[in-house]
């Protein structure tokens, strides 16, 4: 057995949160490691884990049993997100998405009906949700969003596009992020079917082939007044969920970067070259300790962040500094790692060139690596740079 | 229905084995701790008929308190109750009396076990607590229903199978494919945290056993080349070195 927590993280777990990673990782290894070289390879979403996440119940961990959810801590929702992306990253995503950014909206921002409604069926994964923030001309500044709504007294007629996004092709339900008249940002409730409603896929991704990503497009689309979020107002509402999509995002990222590690370390004993297991030279075993040594890091960064968050005092460049170092890690990792598979490292044989190019999108959505350094450069010196 | 399902706390199937306090001890350091994997099937079974037939499925331990994260998880997978008896479980005779007297206070219809445990594997319990209670026990069953008051089941034996059926209440060891495994999922594994875990002291018993020491199955040598011609030479070492003739 390969030793990733070697700081011991797993004394600082409770009972409960042990058995919750336990039985997420006994999953992954069932229902998600096995079929997902195949789906990366086809470029196809595995459709059907959506209903065994449901049964699992990692939709909605956090929230409270009565709309679905399993009523788990913070801690518990990384260890789920990590032990998934030990799986692949596109499989995170989806869980993120569903988690943090469709269901924990509907339950802050919602209304009574909306809550009762929609979440527990997306807790069992009966409905998949999508999350709209992103358009093709305003990513890294979601502000500038073009994307709007006028009240037509019965209605609202929303107009405008989204790209980029998870699971927009075959989800039921997008969580929509658009202009009032009064040009504040609001959230809207968009099911599938309703008139002028379309989810291009975008195809042809070399990164997350295991999730399906689209756009959003909206041509006169008659919104039901219900299906207004009533309690957001504002761009803080979007940011608010991207803060704990992110949060987990920092866990799942060590996830990958561990499968990477141990596929690295098993590998180095195993391939001989020179008479002698690879591992036993020394630059094989300088890659190896510092992607362990990195490794440790993150999940303290992680667990103390966590910690933070279940006390409700994480702050967005915390969280930030967390999904922007344990991504930047996991990537470097996973390229290390590929070196010490030698051109066995390409092949999907082995899971690490798969984690290496999912990363690429990680690293990219939910802020860019950069965007989440000027987050932090902001917060050190009180002077926003990104304008 | 009433159902008992018994679980052992053992080393995970890949923990390094060594020994501690001269060799009458194992060594938990760094050791995780499952649920048996026959007790695993044992449970999921229970867990099943529940579903089918409604009752209930107490799960027990003979045991020390480390083992209630197990316990924990047992109830998280679906059993509704927990009985831990507080003792380190040194020999089978001083379990199966434990888990007879617990039985003899609560009538349950049906008794599920591993058919071994993992760690000791004697394969003794579930006989054991069928002859202190009085009624049937099998082993190894790998096909159970029940039907009314029936059991109907089937049980591995030497190149076939043995299909059977008894009344209740009995005693099975169970093994796969009586059911599939099952994890937990997270609302299991909240609302365990509320579901009864009743911890009892142990009856006396006298001790039929006492482990002296352990240890460790000999590392595999190298492998000795004999050629064909030298037929006497490999029967000699068999004789003398491996000591198998
Ligand atoms: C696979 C995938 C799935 C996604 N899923 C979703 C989803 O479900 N929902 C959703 O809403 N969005 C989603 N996104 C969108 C994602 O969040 C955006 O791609 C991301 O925010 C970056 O926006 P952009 O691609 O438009 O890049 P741009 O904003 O155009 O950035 C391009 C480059 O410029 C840099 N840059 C931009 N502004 C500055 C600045 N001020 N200073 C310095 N550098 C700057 C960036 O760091 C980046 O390197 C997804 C993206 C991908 C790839
Ligand atoms: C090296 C070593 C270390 C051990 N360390 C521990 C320890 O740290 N903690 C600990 O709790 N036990 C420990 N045990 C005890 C062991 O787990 C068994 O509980 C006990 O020894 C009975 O073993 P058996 O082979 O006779 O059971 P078997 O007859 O093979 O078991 C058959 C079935 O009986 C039931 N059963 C057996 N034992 C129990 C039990 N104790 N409680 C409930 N049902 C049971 C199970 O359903 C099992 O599948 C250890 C054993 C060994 C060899």
């Amino acid at each position: 057995m390969i030793n990733s927590d070697f700081y011991r993280i797993d004394e600082l777990l409770t009972d409960e949160q042990r058995l919750i990673q336990q039985t997420v990782r006994e999953f992954t290894d069932r229902e998600v490691k096995p079929i997902m070289e195949d789906y990366a390879q086809r470029a196809e979403f595995p459709r059907h884990l959506v209903r065994k996440f449901g049964e699992v119940g990692v939709f909605g961990s956090t929230l409270p049993a009565e709309y679905g959810g399993g009523g788990s801590d913070y801690i518990s929702y990384g260890l789920i997100c990590q032990e998934i992306e030990r799986g692949d990253s596109g499989m995170r995503s989806t869980v993120s998405v569903q988690s943090s950014l469709v269901m924990w909206p509907i339950y802050q921002f919602g209304s009574d009906e909306q809550k009762q409604k929609y979440l527990p069926r997306l807790a069992t994964g009966e409905l998949l949700g999508s999350f709209g923030l992103t358009e093709p001309d305003f990513g890294s500044n979601p502000a500038g969003m073009k994307t709007h709504f006028t009240d037509e007294g019965d209605y609202y007629l929303l107009n405008g596009s989204k790209m980029w996004i998870s699971n927009s092709p075959i989800a039921d339900l997008a969580v929509v992020w658009a202009r009032n008249e009064q040009g504040r940002v609001q959230g809207l409730l968009v099911e599938r079917g309703m008139e002028g409603f379309t989810t291009p896929e975008i195809h042809n991704k070399w990164s997350l082939r295991t999730s399906a990503t689209g756009e959003l497009v909206f041509d006169q689309v008659k919104v039901p007044k219900d299906n207004l979020l009533p309690h957001a107002m504002g761009l803080t509402a979007p940011l608010q969920c991207l803060d704990n999509a992110r949060y987990g995002i920092s866990w799942g990222a060590i996830g990958a970067a561990i499968d990477c590690y141990e596929t690295a370390v098993r590998y180095a004993g195993e391939r001989i070259q020179f008479d002698k297991p690879i591992g036993a030279f020394q630059l094989t075993q300088k890659k190896l300790a510092e992607m362990l040594t990195e490794i440790t890091k993150a999940q303290l960064l992680s667990w103390r962040l966590g910690v933070l968050k279940n006390e409700g005092r994480a702050t967005t460049a915390q969280i930030s500094m967390a999904k922007r170092n344990n991504v930047d890690m996991a990537l470097n990792i996973a390229r290390e790692a590929r070196q010490v598979l030698g051109g066995m490292g390409i092949t999907g044989e082995y899971p690490i060139m798969r984690h290496m190019m999912n990363l690429e999108s990680v690293i990219t959505y939910e802020g860019t690596h950069d965007i989440h350094l000027l987050i932090l450069g902001a917060d050190i010196t009180g002077i926003p740079a990104f304008k | 229905m009433k159902i008992l399902v018994c679980i052992t706390n053992v080393p995970d199937t890949t923990a390094k084995i060594t020994f501690a306090e001269s060799d009458t001890k194992l060594n938990k350091t760094g050791i995780q701790f499952i649920i048996g994997p026959y007790d695993d099937y044992a449970l999921a079974r229970a867990v099943e008929l529940k579903e089918q037939n409604g009752g209930t499925v107490t799960v027990l331990n003979v045991g020390e308190a480390e083992g209630e994260p197990q316990i924990r998880k047992a109830l998280a997978i679906g059993a509704d109750d927990a009985i831990r008896v507080n003792a380190e479980p040194t020999d089978s005779y001083f379990v199966a009396s434990q888990i007879a007297h617990i039985a003899q206070q609560n009538n349950y219809d049906l008794i599920l076990m591993g058919r071994e445990s993992i760690d000791f594997n004697s394969g003794v319990v579930h006989g054991l607590v069928g002859e202190m209670l009085g009624i049937p026990s099998f082993s190894p069953v790998m096909k159970l229903d029940i039907e009314g008051s029936t059991a109907k089941f089937a049980r591995e034996i030497d190149g076939g199978k043995e299909y059977m059926e008894a009344p209740l209440p009995l005693v099975f060891g169970c093994q796969e494919p009586i059911a599939d495994w099952k994890i937990p999922n997270m609302r299991g594994i909240m609302t365990a945290r509320t579901k009864p875990l009743q911890v009892v002291e142990p009856v006396a018993v006298d001790d039929m056993a006492i482990n002296e020491k352990y240890t460790q199955p000999a590392a595999k040598g190298e492998c000795k080349m004999i050629p064909v011609e030298d037929v006497e030479k490999l029967v000699t070492l068999l004789r003398t070195e491996a000591k198998v003739l």
